[in-house]
């Protein structure tokens, strides 16, 4: 096992430039790693604000300054690519539809997976690029036979894999993450920013969906699919509560059921099933949650597919914990059983293989098995 | 390195430095009645000497304006105030499709927050507007018209505009044309009086002055609102505290850039013409903006569009061949928008999009021209292979 690639050559890079903090000290670390670098903004809205609102991180006029702002103090030369086009297509239309079916998607990954290491990463090869860099915690290794390993970052709380989990081979060895490999808070991050002189240093962290300016899914979802009143039903199909809009749930859902009757036990229900075709919301106790396993599809694999079953630990959303499963291909569907029961399996989310640190792969989750019985 | 930006500023003179130095140290309000004051006024009346000389002006035609941007604004704006002021019916405003965004979105904003009804005029493929034109859109209602603008030459494709000619025509009818010289100065023969122009803008940092100075030639008949309201230093039209050392080094400038105009267009735009000719060797599909004849465009510029090509794309590769050069097209948020010069010309919006604008200037050597021979055609290749995102 070597270490990565900017070790041992400069490369050309490109470094995607979000107007924060840690993509503009990735790009900082990277030019001063000797690569040749030159920085690149995505402008992914078509009609952006002026100014940022809230603590968000990428679509605005705002952020795009300060993105040039740090390469201008790096010294790179930087650019701005629309990207606006794919990025609605490809993360923004996806993102609807997903919640239209009754799923729920993780945007950031799917940016990951079309844009930042697909259109970008493509384009940067086409101009002569050997790489794109970001300011992921993850950290990529090269095998002796020249492959990538994707591994969780050396600090696993700030760890991202997760969300690169769907990035192939191919894209792996074109990835840069300089910010993976080093075991740094993030205050230790902000300190290295001030010290570069870079003005971001202070800014605050991006949290919510940057396409979604007021961090208002629910709105946002109401203005794009309409409301359409329907039914939230107990699991035995008796009706306790009407919602707008069977999109605006996910499943392990507490808050903001507003359900007037209380449950018979008196103990709080969750959201156990969406069902878009009936518009139909299903609430129950928290041990209804409890899943036994899971269906996967769009396997994507870091290196080879594992032949056969294997035993492998599994995250489920972003920021996620860990659980141990039994995993195995069968006809292109990804079939995982817990050891131990989940809870609270949304549909859309990634499941990501882990050996260890090492990320093996990653595949959609389609459908998930009641820990006691059925498949919901 | 080759730069081949001149068109967005060019390098100071040697001459202008010398000018802008030896006042920047000195104390002096040119309104002042003091010894101080009457030194700074001196150099400044000196300096509006030499602009009008150089500008086939008057002195007193010299409205001096913190550059081409206010310049334009007051001359569009204030001439559109005054003159509906004094008649109310006036509040048509003709323009080219191809301006500067100093003036074209001076203009939307006429039309969007002060009754104006802002029409534009047509223009051939070459970006041109024809006298006929202006005399078919002025003739349909000659009293409700509040002033013309037609830039002199093109800052994208180079284009010269019939200025004289147009002018002839707005006069007949006794409508003022303004037209933005920003790029013509030092290039072709710019002389004010012999325009017919009734306003006429001009900026320090096109022409090997400083940044931050430029000047509405303005004739002595027309008395525009102010857009900047205070002292009344210029004219009672533009208010401000003269930037004295800029001022004397825009004149050098201005001076020396006319001086020399002859010699550019000669030396300069043969440069120029080898530009064009490597670039169409080396991609023959390239496509040149403007008009084709030397005598209809501006001798330093050079505007080609790449079929395939995304301008930024070749603006990245040649910058990092230590080309500079630009799309010629203005950002939204740093994002390239398709040329609205292009656009009016009719260019394909796809198309629009693959530009680069090579523009000379007093530095410009055949080094230069070398460097972007051997460069243009490998970037192009790249350029096409990424594509168009």
């Amino acid at each position: 096992m070597t270490d990565i690639p900017q070790r041992t050559r400069p490369l050309r890079v490109l470094a995607a430039m979000s107007g924060g903090v840690d993509s503009a000290v990735a790009a900082a670390r990277a030019a001063e790693a000797g690569h040749d670098v030159t920085g690149v903004h995505l402008a992914l809205s078509a009609n952006p604000q002026s100014f940022r609102t809230g603590a968000r991180g990428c679509c605005t006029i705002e952020d795009s300054r300060d993105a040039r702002r740090a390469a201008d103090v790096i010294g790179i030369p930087f650019y701005v690519w629309d990207l606006a086009d794919r990025f609605r297509e490809d993360v923004v239309e996806d993102f609807v539809a997903e919640y239209e079916a009754g799923r729920t998607p993780n945007p950031c990954l799917r940016c990951n997976e079309k844009i930042k290491f697909a259109a970008l990463l493509d384009k940067a090869l086409a101009l002569g690029f050997d790489a794109v860099c970001t300011g992921h915690y993850a950290k990529v290794l090269v095998r002796p036979d020249g492959t990538r390993e994707l591994h969780r970052a050396s600090d696993l709380a700030k760890d991202q894999s997760y969300v690169l989990g769907v990035l192939d081979d191919r894209q792996l060895a074109h990835a840069l993450f300089p910010l993976g490999d080093t075991l740094t808070t993030k205050d230790e991050i902000r300190a290295e920013a001030e010290r570069r002189g870079l003005a971001v240093a202070k800014k605050p962290d991006s949290h919510d969906i940057c396409f979604i300016a007021d961090g208002d899914t629910q709105g946002f979802l109401a203005d794009r699919l309409g409301k359409a009143e329907g039914a939230i039903v107990d699991e035995s199909g008796a009706r306790v509560g009407t919602h707008e809009g069977a999109y605006g749930f996910t499943i392990g859902q507490r808050k903001g059921l507003r359900i007037g009757t209380p449950a018979p036990d008196g103990k709080p229900r969750y959201v156990l099933d969406i069902s878009p075709v009936t518009n139909t919301v299903t609430v129950g106790p928290a041990a209804s949650l409890d899943v036994g396993g899971l269906r996967a599809v769009r396997p994507r694999w870091c290196g080879t597919a594992p032949s056969g079953p294997g035993t492998y630990t599994a995250q489920l959303r972003a920021h996620g914990g860990e659980s141990e499963v039994r995993a195995e291909l069968v006809d292109g569907t990804l079939e995982v059983t817990f050891a131990e029961p989940v809870r609270g399996v949304a549909p859309g989310q990634a499941i990501v293989l882990y050996d260890g640190t090492r990320v093996v792969g990653s595949a959609t989750i389609a459908s998930t098995v009641r820990a006691t019985a059925g498949v919901s | 390195m080759a730069y081949l930006d001149h068109a967005a500023t060019t390098p100071m003179l040697p001459e202008a430095v010398e000018a802008l130095t030896a006042q920047v140290g000195v104390t002096g309000n040119a309104s002042s009645l003091h010894a101080s004051g009457r030194r700074a006024r001196r150099t400044v009346e000196e300096a509006r000497e030499t602009l009008a000389e150089a500008l086939g002006a008057r002195p007193s035609e010299v409205v001096l304006t913190s550059g081409g941007t206010e310049a334009d604004n007051l001359a569009v704006k204030g001439l559109y105030w005054s003159r509906r002021d004094a008649d109310p019916a006036r509040t048509r405003v003709l323009a080219s499709p191809v301006e500067h965004h100093a003036v074209l979105d001076a203009v939307d904003w006429l039309g969007e927050h002060e009754g104006a009804t802002v029409e534009y005029l047509p223009v051939d493929a070459y970006g041109r507007v024809h006298p006929e034109a202006l005399r078919e859109a002025i003739a349909r209602d000659p009293g409700d018209v509040a002033l013309a603008t037609v830039m002199w030459a093109n800052n994208e494709i180079g284009t010269l505009m019939p200025v004289r000619e147009l002018a002839e025509v707005a006069a007949e009818f006794g409508v003022p044309l303004h037209a933005d010289a920003v790029q013509a100065v030092g290039q072709v023969p710019v002389d004010f009086a012999t325009s017919g122009l009734a306003a006429m803008t001009v900026s320090g940092h096109k022409i090997g002055g400083p940044y931050g100075i430029g000047a509405l030639l303005l004739g002595r008949a027309h008395a525009p609102v102010p857009v900047l309201h205070g002292g009344g230093q210029e004219r009672h039209v533009r208010s401000g505290t003269l930037d004295v050392p800029a001022v004397a080094s825009f004149a050098v400038a201005a001076r020396l850039a006319t001086e020399r105009r002859a010699w550019f267009a000669r030396e300069i735009g043969a440069l120029r013409d080898e530009l064009a000719e490597a670039v169409r060797t080396a991609v023959p599909d390239a496509i040149l903006g403007g008009d084709p004849a030397p005598e209809g465009r501006l001798p330093a510029n050079a505007h080609f569009t790449f079929p395939g090509c995304e301008g930024d794309s070749l603006l990245l590769l040649l910058d990092a061949q230590g080309i500079e050069c630009s799309t010629g097209s203005a950002c939204t948020a740093g994002v390239a928008q398709p040329s609205h010069v292009l656009l009016a010309t009719g260019t394909d919006p796809a198309l629009a999009r693959g530009t680069l604008r090579f523009s000379l200037g007093h530095t410009s050597t055949a080094a230069d021209v070398e460097a972007v021979a051997k460069a243009i055609g490998p970037a192009v290749e790249r350029a096409r292979a990424a594509g168009l995102t």
